[in-house]
């Protein structure tokens, strides 16, 4: 039986108040979990800066050609996390954000978890976990061969890098001096049953990383403005790079944040969502 | 016949530049050639077969047709998830080339047989599995990998297993091929049992019995209507493979049957590995021979079937 889940200890303490444009992408997030009753709330919100300085600053991409063949490619290999992508791509104009309404039914195209050929915008089916890195590796020697300068971004949760197939994957990224790879960590420090440094301490982090042949930078993922330092930054020529992104789970809803419970939401009443809406109001 | 596939793959690399090659750490020397003359198209990245899978799902997304080349019990086994989703449900154009399928590395033991390959990758959707016969047959597949636009597994004997591919013949993925004209029953079988299939119908015929043999090279998606047709001719079919009896090319046989008949007059002998592991090391056709798929245990068999002990 792990301990109760203490608050992680949290190096950047400064984080800056969520601003309006990160409210109205957790709306998003609620309003899918309304349409659909459930949803991965503490894994999206975790994600919300990391998505937002991507696809507002950072990646190449047209919205209205998601199959440009010049474009940066993304992947959330933590699939789990799709609501905070739905919310992104609806608000880019990859598909219209009444879809958000559809989430997980019938025929909906967004299910609980991301697959290509059926979202504009997603570029692989993700969802069992450790397969994205792998996947940005071949999208990244591709680039290279084709003489593109695409970078792939391959998103991954703590929890998810427990993988050895990550690992596989890392060493494979460093092997072919990939410095059009970036691989991000969303490292909100909590997996579904609990810390991570309780079910599967990853520390050292930034150490592993390094010693995996990557340049590592590490940044508050809730801040908008580092993160896009971090992003924008060159690479190392010749190697690969990860973004460590220090997180809170569930962020910016306070009953979420920090609880493990929260890693998944079914059967949300009307009310609970009412009370969420409300939290977020007063962020 | 895997010396011939890994030939087949240099060759399709020179006429297109879509080709690449994927080993994991085959042995010193494998795809010289390749490397040698497309080096930028050649990758061997180590024991990390999962690895492989994915980055070969990425590179295909982008336009690229990965030949992929390890020991088939890792191929299917370890990385079944990496097949399933990466190039399942993705439906990209990776061909898996699996050293070994069935008993071929008899004396390595059951952490290197692959006796349920086939199982594995028939519950794919989207997959297609060929079993060639021999070199000559494999060679004429390879050709024809080029342009399926889902994934392929093949399955690669041991090498100089006998040639049953007519001279001149035409091997077309989906198709199944009649080696043999028979009147009295008829084996369906794949791979390198083919061959065994035509060794024991010529046994039989000096007994009067008179089989003929049909070879599915491909397993999936199968030859539906030379099955059928053959079911409805034949009163007896005797299905032969190198694989398990659960989910092979005998469970598929019996499966569209069951989905077409009823064939009342119809006796199916489904002659495979038993579900078991293998206890034994020796040789493939030490092991074969133990589960009955020796060509006169297999003509005692089926004598036994059609006329009693």
């Amino acid at each position: 039986m792990l301990d109760q889940p203490t608050t992680p200890k949290l190096i950047y303490p400064d984080t800056p108040p969520l601003d309006n444009r990160s409210l109205q992408l957790r709306k998003l997030v609620l309003r899918a979990m309304v349409g659909g009753g459930r949803g991965h709330p503490g894994s999206a919100l975790s994600l919300i800066e990391i998505l937002r300085c991507l696809y507002d600053d950072i990646l190449n991409i047209k919205a209205d050609r998601p199959d440009w063949d010049k474009r940066d490619r993304c992947i959330l290999s933590k699939g789990h996390g799709c609501l905070a992508l739905y919310a992104i791509l609806s608000d880019k104009n990859f598909f219209s954000v009444t879809e958000l309404d559809t989430f997980c039914h019938f025929d909906s195209i967004l299910g609980g978890h991301p697959e290509r050929g059926k979202i504009p915008g997603v570029e692989a089916s993700t969802g069992a976990l450790g397969h994205g890195l792998s996947i940005g590796v071949g999208l990244a020697i591709a680039a290279k061969l084709q003489k593109r300068k695409s970078r792939s971004v391959v998103i991954m949760g703590d929890g998810e890098i427990n993988e050895g197939s990550v690992w596989e994957a890392a060493m494979t990224a460093a092997k072919h001096s990939l410095d059009n790879l970036i691989a991000v960590v969303d490292y909100n420090k909590l997996q579904s049953y609990g810390p991570t440094k309780q079910v599967m301490d990853m520390e050292p982090m930034v150490d592993k990383w390094q010693a995996f042949g990557f340049t590592v930078r590490e940044v508050d993922g809730h801040n908008v403005e580092e993160l896009k330092k971090a992003f924008k930054k060159p690479p190392e020529p010749g190697k690969p790079t990860a973004i460590i992104c220090h997180t809170i789970k569930g962020k910016g809803l306070p009953p979420a944040e920090n609880n493990p419970t929260w890693h998944h939401k079914s059967r949300i009443t009307p009310e609970q969502l009412e009370q969420l809406y409300q939290a977020l109001e007063e962020n | 016949m895997r010396k011939t596939s890994l030939n087949s793959v240099t060759k399709l690399a020179k006429k297109d530049k879509r080709v690449l090659f994927i080993g994991s750490d085959l042995g010193a020397g494998t795809m010289d050639e390749f490397r040698d003359s497309y080096p930028e198209r050649f990758f061997m990245e180590g024991i990390a077969e999962q690895n492989m899978i994915g980055m070969a799902a990425g590179l295909a997304m982008d336009g690229f047709i990965p030949y992929l080349n390890t020991i088939a019990s890792f191929i299917t086994r370890r990385c079944l998830e990496q097949i399933t989703i990466d190039l399942c449900l993705h439906n990209l154009p990776v061909r898996l080339l699996g050293n070994g399928g069935g008993l071929v590395y008899a004396p390595l033991g059951p952490t290197h047989l692959a006796p349920d390959d086939i199982a594995l990758m028939r519950t794919l959707p989207n997959m297609t599995i060929i079993a060639p016969s021999d070199a000559m047959e494999m060679q004429a597949i390879m050709q024809q990998t080029l342009d399926i636009p889902g994934p392929i597994y093949i399955r690669l004997g041991k090498g100089g297993d006998p040639v049953v591919f007519p001279k001149g013949g035409k091997a077309k993925i989906g198709k199944a091929m009649q080696l043999r004209e028979g009147r009295h029953a008829i084996f369906i079988a794949t791979g390198i049992m083919s061959h065994r299939a035509l060794v024991t119908a010529e046994m039989l015929a000096k007994k009067g019995l008179d089989c003929g043999v049909l070879h599915c090279h491909t397993i999936k998606p199968m030859d539906e209507e030379a099955i059928l047709a053959a079911a409805s001719e034949f009163p007896l079919i005797i299905t032969l493979e190198e694989h398990s009896r659960v989910g092979g090319l005998g469970s598929a046989v019996v499966e569209l049957l069951a989905d077409h008949g009823p064939y009342p007059r119809l006796k199916i002998l489904r002659l495979a590995l038993p579900d078991s592991f293998q206890k034994n090391y020796g040789s493939q056709d030490a092991l074969l021979e133990a589960a009955g798929l020796h060509p006169k245990n297999i003509a005692k068999t089926l004598l036994n079937t059609m006329f009693g002990a």
